[in-house]
């Protein structure tokens, strides 16, 4: 405990109030320090520092969190991508402690979220109360399935304003209400509405709303799209972004779609068996991917304008974590898997000088074990 | 891609409406799931169906599976109605058309072994009828070994829930080339699949087709998808094909609103500014109940340049004067041709970081 109260006794973290750009030099990794591709000074509003997850099961331990580093920025929209069994979502409940089941653990690392205030706390070290009064209040919150997380018995309304006075905003709430519901491309009308009255869109809209309600500086948006229609989710997702934009909210998007990522993120870390695999700004990690996985990954992506032959990039299936590969998790199913990737597990290396562009955990980019450096194949041919 | 005098599988007016409770005194109602579509695959063709959940397609698949009664229309297999077939054709018909399924943890017994489930199949459609367990073995190799599935006797008496997902669905396509058909409809069967895996799954289809001269009809969600699989497409919306052609004609120049606005709001997978910069289809609202389908053009009521005869008369799908390989239905079609635009909205995003520093 008491060395969870020394990591929140730090509450001015060095950098985080209004870091600059040479935040993090020294630190061991430097995850949290990169200047990348927002503003020089845009402060982490979010940073993961080596956070572990447990799940202790019937089959043993599994880690689907297994030393996860990440910022999110004001203003930002940072994607978490990757494919089941990834841990992404895992790493987003463990932000808030929300976990699909009892058995699931925050066991390591550092959780540091900037409050309103501009005080940096470590959500680890806080008790149930001072959670709840984060949840909803400084970090809003969008699931997969609204229809789950709506109230069924209360009007939209009602659990809008019960979510307003549970952080003290209940004055003025039916006007908020209004504008909030307006915000979101619904009529004020639908305060008075039941969940089961509402499409999937509609209750998704519902959710943003609700995620927006008392103007958190972060939300962590699981999926958001993924149970919608097409026509429904471009919608939604172009609602998000409009407002991500014009309220200045921070956005950690999880999905596993590349093509949502492309839409919408500022910046994207790939997830695979419960690491951090690849970090970048979007554009030049989706012109350039540097692991061999986000290689592979995006060369599997089919493009509806674009069209090719279809080829296997990558051979094989997600690792089971309860016996995760030794080394390099992914060298079992990588093209060009070396010795030590079998032994040891690579170090997230810059993805280019000075680390603008991000970073990639490949022992091909370790001229120590590669001769001629680093080896680039990009997955795509007309990438700029 | 030639299209034979006498198509595999034809359908004219193919119609499927689920009775539903009357309302006390109320009018008898029916959820229109399917209104009359026609459409035909060729020998060795892929044919899609692409639409939103509730167009109708998976009920479309279940129509020519037999699996559910058609309420009108007719379907025709080497040109012969399917209603008029004898048993014996009727078996021969069971035999020659199969199916994958989307969710292959819900089609697989999940207490028979890989051996005792591809053997059932291969017996039981008369394939293998009164084979010794040798020989059903040999063949039950032989499939798992086309599917990929290898050493295939290390699978053999194994179960569905110890198999991933994408080995799962190999099993669903080896059950499905069992009987050795000649049409075989995959429902979604890449939906529930990861990206790494769905690659693998659509280049063994592929393979299939190749070697088997097999025919398909996908039943998809995802446009991407059926650009890159399919050669020919059909769109749905609400129980109608509303377009219908080659996959590079539909969505190159998707003509019917619907269509442009699926082919608009498919995500690209290209970050850069001047794409998510591109303005979007002005599309808004759900799809409407399809237990009161809107009069006329079933689109109307989300389309932006709907007219007043929209509102009233349904619009038939014709070729188009200037490519006949394409049809569609809608009023304003050769409008459309001529130049008329969709409105669009501009892009939500905002201008990349880089470009305004703070």
């Amino acid at each position: 405990m008491s060395g969870r109260r020394g990591a929140a006794a730090r509450g001015a973290h060095p950098g985080v109030p209004g870091g600059a750009g040479n935040r993090g030099v020294g630190e061991p990794e430097g995850v949290a320090a990169r200047a990348t591709d927002v503003p020089l000074g845009a402060t982490p509003v979010l940073e993961l520092r080596d956070v572990v997850t447990e799940i202790r099961g019937v089959r043993g331990l599994v880690r689907p969190v297994d030393g996860v580093s990440l910022t999110v920025r004001a203003g930002q929209v940072v994607g978490l991508v990757g494919e089941s069994g990834s841990g992404k979502s895992m790493t987003a409940f463990s932000v808030m402690r929300l976990f699909p089941t009892k058995a699931a653990r925050v066991t390591g690392g550092e959780i540091l979220l900037r409050g309103g205030d501009g005080r940096v706390r470590d959500l680890r070290t806080l008790g149930p109360d001072a959670l709840r009064a984060v949840r909803g209040r400084e970090i809003g919150m969008i699931f997969q399935d609204p229809a789950s997380y709506l109230n069924p018995v209360l009007t939209v309304g009602r659990q809008l304003e019960q979510q307003l006075q549970a952080h003290g905003l209940g004055q003025g709430a039916d006007a908020r209400i209004a504008e909030l519901l307006t915000d979101v491309g619904l009529s004020p009308e639908v305060a008075r509405r039941y969940a089961h009255e509402l499409s999937g869109g509609q209750c998704q809209r519902v959710g943003i709303a609700s995620a927006l309600a008392c103007r958190p500086a972060l939300v962590v948006a699981d999926e958001p799209t993924t149970a919608l229609d097409v026509t429904i989710q471009a919608q939604v997702l172009r609602l998000l972004a409009r407002l991500q934009r014009d309220q200045g909210v921070a956005l950690l998007l999880i999905t596993h779609d590349l093509g949502v990522v492309a839409e919408v993120c500022d910046h994207v870390y790939v997830m695979y068996a419960g690491r951090i695999v690849e970090e970048g700004p979007v554009e030049d990690l989706f012109a350039r991917p540097r692991h061999p996985y986000t290689q592979g990954l995006l060369a599997g992506v089919l493009d509806l304008l674009e069209p090719k032959p279809i080829r296997v990039s990558i051979e094989g299936s997600v690792p089971d974590l309860v016996r995760p590969p030794s080394g390099c998790r992914f060298h079992p199913r990588c093209p060009h898997a070396m010795p030590i990737c079998e032994r040891e597990a690579p170090p997230l290396l810059p993805r280019d000088e000075g680390a603008a562009l991000g970073h990639s955990a490949c022992w091909l980019h370790d001229p120590g074990v590669v001769g001629a450096g680093v080896t680039v194949e990009p997955g795509r041919e007309d990438g700029p | 891609m030639t299209t034979p005098a006498a198509p595999l599988i034809a359908a004219t007016g193919l119609t499927k409406h689920f009775p539903l409770g009357r309302r006390m005194f109320g009018p008898r109602r029916a959820v229109h799931a399917v209104n009359g579509i026609d459409f035909e695959v060729a020998v060795g063709e892929t044919y899609a169906l692409v639409g939103e959940s509730g167009c109708g397609k998976t009920t479309t698949a279940r129509m020519v599976l037999g699996l559910e009664g058609v309420t009108a229309g007719a379907l025709r297999f080497h040109g012969k109605p399917v209603a008029e077939l004898d048993a014996a054709e009727r078996a021969r018909f069971r035999r020659r058309v199969q199916v994958v399924f989307q969710d292959s943890n819900a089609s697989l017994n999940p207490r028979k072994t890989l051996r005792q489930i591809l053997g059932t199949a291969l017996t039981v459609s008369g394939a293998l009828r009164g084979a010794s367990r040798a020989e059903v073995r040999e063949r039950v190799v032989r499939l798992l070994t086309d599917v990929g599935l290898t050493p295939a006797e290390s699978f053999l008496d194994r179960l569905p829930h110890e198999l991933s997902g994408g080995q799962r669905q190999r099993v669903g396509i080896a059950r499905a080339l069992a009987p050795e058909p000649e049409f075989v409809i995959a429902d979604e069967p890449v939906s529930a699949l990861d990206i790494s895996v769905r690659a693998q799954i659509l280049t063994l289809l592929a393979r299939i087709q190749r070697e088997r001269g097999v025919a398909f009809l996908l039943i998809s969600h995802d446009l991407a998808v059926v650009r890159n699989v399919a050669e020919r497409v059909g769109v749905m919306y609400l129980g109608r094909i509303i377009e219908t052609g080659p996959v590079g004609a539909v969505f190159a120049r998707p003509v019917h609103p619907y269509t442009a606005a699926l082919v608009d709001a498919t995500p690209l997978p290209d970050p850069r500014p001047e794409v998510r910069a591109r303005d979007h289809v002005d599309i808004r609202g759900d799809v409407p109940s399809p237990v009161s389908l809107p009069p006329g053009c079933a689109f109307h009521p989300r389309c932006p340049i709907a007219v007043e005869r929209c509102r009233s008369v349904v619009p038939e799908l014709v070729p188009l004067p200037d490519d006949p390989g394409v049809s569609v239905a809608c009023h304003r079609a050769e409008e459309r041709l001529a130049g008329l635009a969709l409105p669009t909205v501009s892009a939500a995003h905002r201008p990349r970081p880089q470009e305004d520093p703070a």
